[in-house]
């Protein structure tokens, strides 16, 4: 048995509708839980990514990623372990006013979002486990709500894969377009 | 539809028209010719349209929108187009499900038009209506909505481009009414390429050069060829390929006929009912060569067993198949048609004489032990292999064999043998009950100018019976074999043979098929006897119209060689 571990699969798409779908059915079909998935626009302008955090094995991964970039309207998807990119999350948190849980707060690296006579609303950004520990020590004061969003990362890399992709895509198409007018002439 | 990041070329303009003319001048465009459907409430316009188009568009009006599917597989298969269904929204929709997904699995290039409720009506379940891009996304390689009559000619060229291109598969296009009554100047591009979908992956020159070297190196090789090499238009570059290198071949269910069955190096079928030995020489091999096939698990019986003392080249034009099932020590990704002469190219001039020869001391084996009992069985009932023997040889092995599912889809695998490709229509990944009638009516329309003889169960025939009224109306002339064994016969085999003989809802009590046959203006013949057969089958084949055959065959007959489900291929049983 191989063992598991965290993957961030970043997968870059045509803006579909439906393929959010379409694209969490490959992992359901395979048996592999999704431990967190953002979607937003990407810095290029009418693409879209979707960031989708998975343990598994690098088998079970590898063979995902095929089934998901042989979808129409993806255009490229790519497997990172923790160590390769930066990654956040946000977490929010509303709880009870009272002097303890202020200082609890300020101690650690907080911001504070709203103030009420009687909650408080605070948010800290960071890996899961950050989140989570803070959550954990303010329990005992009384969370009426915690809510926090999924993985969103950027690579490390120097290298832009996607855009390096891209061009790639675009010189094939120059030339392949090039190819068909020469044998046009030739004809 | 995003259309923006498509490439297109060869503008066609034209006038002004409705939603419905420009769906169908899309269809003249991409060189459709038939059209397989049955109309509705939300497809009507479309048919209204198809009125002035029926000197250019042949319709078959099918009796079951699941038979129009697989109608449109049968023609798409035998003659490498895309087969085209026209249905109207919600049960029409629906009906079809099943052939799509049978031609997802099964690679076949298809384009469904489905009619939907009217854009407003959308997500209020109007009369009619289901969501069915959402439940086609399983099922098709693609699919899309539209809801503007001037979004229809790009859906369309997209449509056609992605069932077609690469692996092809079914595609499906919704197309709301008011689209379809909705007019815009009608404008035509067609898509030669897509920026997120590559349909042809390139091939690495450092695996070609490392698949050379395997194969030169190789003492015991063995070419394993699928549909592929059909779909990919590829047999004479593998013709020349064996040829060079010298290496035996087998097929699986799907590849039969892409090699001629009497061809010196071909040895056999491979799988669960294949030929006895590229199953129990599988461990034998130190070099498996696939091409263009995808090794399904009735291929490969237990994959950590499947050539487990082997390297293996795998040829693939879908890169998703590489490694799915079985590890590849060299993956070549791209076209077979294209990778196939690059491998010929870079090996030496090889003989493997004593290796096939060892193939032929199995073929005798099988020959003893099983094939000389099917075909000359010592019992009174006849058998279903000797009823497909006696109709190959009726046609010196050279018609389009259609068949359905079960039993006699094996036989005829097994026992027709091949002289041409295209020869052979059957559903391989899905193994759907009922795909063979209406199959036989696509496959009969795709190649006119062949036989089509569909080999077909009691069970199966029942699944889609309806489609005799097809070929009734339409006219064709498909020549149907009924192997009547009154049994679900491959499920009450596995009763038998893994189940203690508890024959748990396998028997069937049938109709009378002779007045089935008749009341839908089919010639019929039925034959208990095997001195009739052969003169039942000169008449079938004489005859100028559709024709059904029965013939009555052994109850409790099995197919083997049987490789048991999960077993290494290896393990292949004899008896
Ligand atoms: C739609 C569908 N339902 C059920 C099955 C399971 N199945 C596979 S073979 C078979 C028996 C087929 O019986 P028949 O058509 O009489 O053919 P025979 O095996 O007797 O030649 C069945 C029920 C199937 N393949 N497809
Ligand atoms: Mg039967």
């Amino acid at each position: 048995m191989e063992t598991e571990q965290e993957y961030i699969i970043t997968v870059f798409s045509e803006n579909k509708v439906g393929l959010l779908s379409q694209i969490t059915t490959v992992f359901t079909c395979r048996n592999v839980n999704i431990e967190s998935l953002t979607t937003s626009e990407s810095a290029l302008q009418g693409i879209h990514k979707f960031t989708i955090v998975v343990r598994t094995t690098p088998e079970t991964v590898q063979k995902v990623v095929r089934q998901i970039e042989k979808k129409i309207d993806v255009l490229k998807t790519f497997v990172y372990t923790p160590e390769e990119v930066v990654q956040q999350e946000i977490a929010l948190y509303k709880v009870t006013r009272s002097n303890s849980v202020e200082q609890l707060v300020r101690r650690h690296n907080v911001r504070i979002l709203e103030i009420d006579t009687d909650y408080i609303v605070v948010e800290k950004t960071g890996h899961k486990e950050e989140t989570q520990q803070l959550f954990r020590l303010l329990q005992p004061y009384g969370v009426q709500q915690f809510v926090r969003s999924g993985t969103v990362a950027v690579i490390k890399s120097r290298r832009e894969l996607l855009n390096e992709y891209l061009e790639e895509l675009e010189k094939l198409r120059r030339e392949s377009e090039a190819a068909a007018s020469e044998t046009e002439k030739s004809n | 539809m995003n259309s923006s990041s498509d490439e297109t070329q060869q503008t066609v303009d034209g006038p002004r028209m409705t939603g419905s003319q420009a769906l169908l001048e899309s269809f003249l465009i991409e060189g459709v010719d038939t059209l397989f459907g049955y109309p509705g409430g939300a497809i009507i316009p479309v048919y209204d349209a198809l009125y002035d188009y029926r000197d250019r568009l042949r319709h078959i009006l099918v009796r079951h929108e699941q038979g129009a599917v697989h109608a449109a597989q049968g023609y798409a298969r035998v003659s490498g187009r895309v087969g085209v269904c026209l249905v109207t929204s919600g049960p029409g929709a629906t009906n079809t499900v099943t052939g799509l997904a049978d031609a997802l699995m099964d690679s076949t290039p298809l384009v469904l038009v489905t009619g939907q409720v009217g854009s407003s009506l959308l997500g209020t379940d109007a009369f009619q209506e289901t969501n069915f891009v959402g439940i086609t996304q399983a099922v098709t390689k693609w699919n899309c909505q539209v809801k503007r009559a001037e979004e229809i000619p790009a859906a369309m060229a997209k449509a056609f481009y992605v069932a077609r291109s690469g692996r092809p598969g079914p595609v499906v296009v919704d197309i709301t009414k008011d689209a379809q009554c909705g007019s815009a100047p009608f404008h035509y591009e067609k898509i030669t390429s897509i920026r997120s979908y590559v349909p042809v992956p390139e091939p690495d020159p450092a695996r070609l050069d490392e698949a050379a070297r395997l194969i030169d190196e190789a003492r015991r090789p063995l070419a394993m060829v699928g549909q592929g090499v059909i779909l990919g238009n590829a047999e004479a570059e593998l013709k020349a390929f064996l040829e060079k290198s010298g290496v035996p071949v087998a097929s699986t269910l799907l590849g039969l006929s892409a090699v001629p069955t009497d061809a010196p190096q071909y040895v056999g079928m491979l799988g669960m009912h294949g030929n006895y030995g590229p199953n129990i020489r599988n461990r034998d091999c130190d070099l498996l060569i696939a091409i263009g096939m995808r090794f399904d698990d009735r291929v490969t019986g237990s994959p950590a067993h499947f050539g487990e003392n082997a390297r293996i080249i795998h040829l693939e034009i879908d890169p998703a198949e590489i490694g799915k099932i079985i590890h590849a020590d060299v993956p070549v990704t791209g076209d077979v048609r294209q990778t196939l002469p690059q491998l010929t190219e870079r090996i030496h001039k090889r003989r493997h004489d004593a290796w096939i020869a060892g193939f032929r001391d199995c073929d005798r084996i099988e020959q003893e032990r099983v094939i000389r009992p099917a075909l000359h069985p010592s019992g009174p009932r006849i058998h279903m292999g000797e009823a497909v023997d006696t109709v190959a040889r009726a046609y010196a092995n050279d018609a389009v064999v259609v068949t359905d599912v079960g039993q006699q889809q094996m036989f005829a695998a097994r026992y027709f043998g091949f002289r041409r490709t295209r020869s052979l229509v059957t559903s391989g990944g899905l193994g759907t009950m009922g795909f063979g009638l209406p199959a036989a009516i696509g496959a009969k329309l795709g190649a006119p100018d062949r036989d089509v003889v569909l080999f077909v169960g009691d069970g199966g025939l029942q699944m889609t019976i309806q489609e005799l009224g097809t070929i009734f109306q339409s006219k064709i002339p498909v020549k149907i074999v009924l192997l009547n064994n009154s049994f679900l016969g491959m499920v009450r085999q596995w009763q038998e043979l893994f189940y203690d003989s508890r024959y748990s809802f396998t028997e069937l009590v049938n109709p009378d098929f002779g007045m089935i046959a008749r009341a839908n203006g089919l010639a019929y013949r039925c034959v208990e006897h095997r001195e009739e057969l052969s003169d039942a089958v000169a008449e079938m084949k004489a005859a100028k119209g559709a024709y059904l055959l029965e013939v009555r065959v052994d109850r409790q007959e099995n197919v083997f060689p049987m490789v048991p489900a999960g077993a290494p291929v290896a393990e292949i049983r004899l008896e």
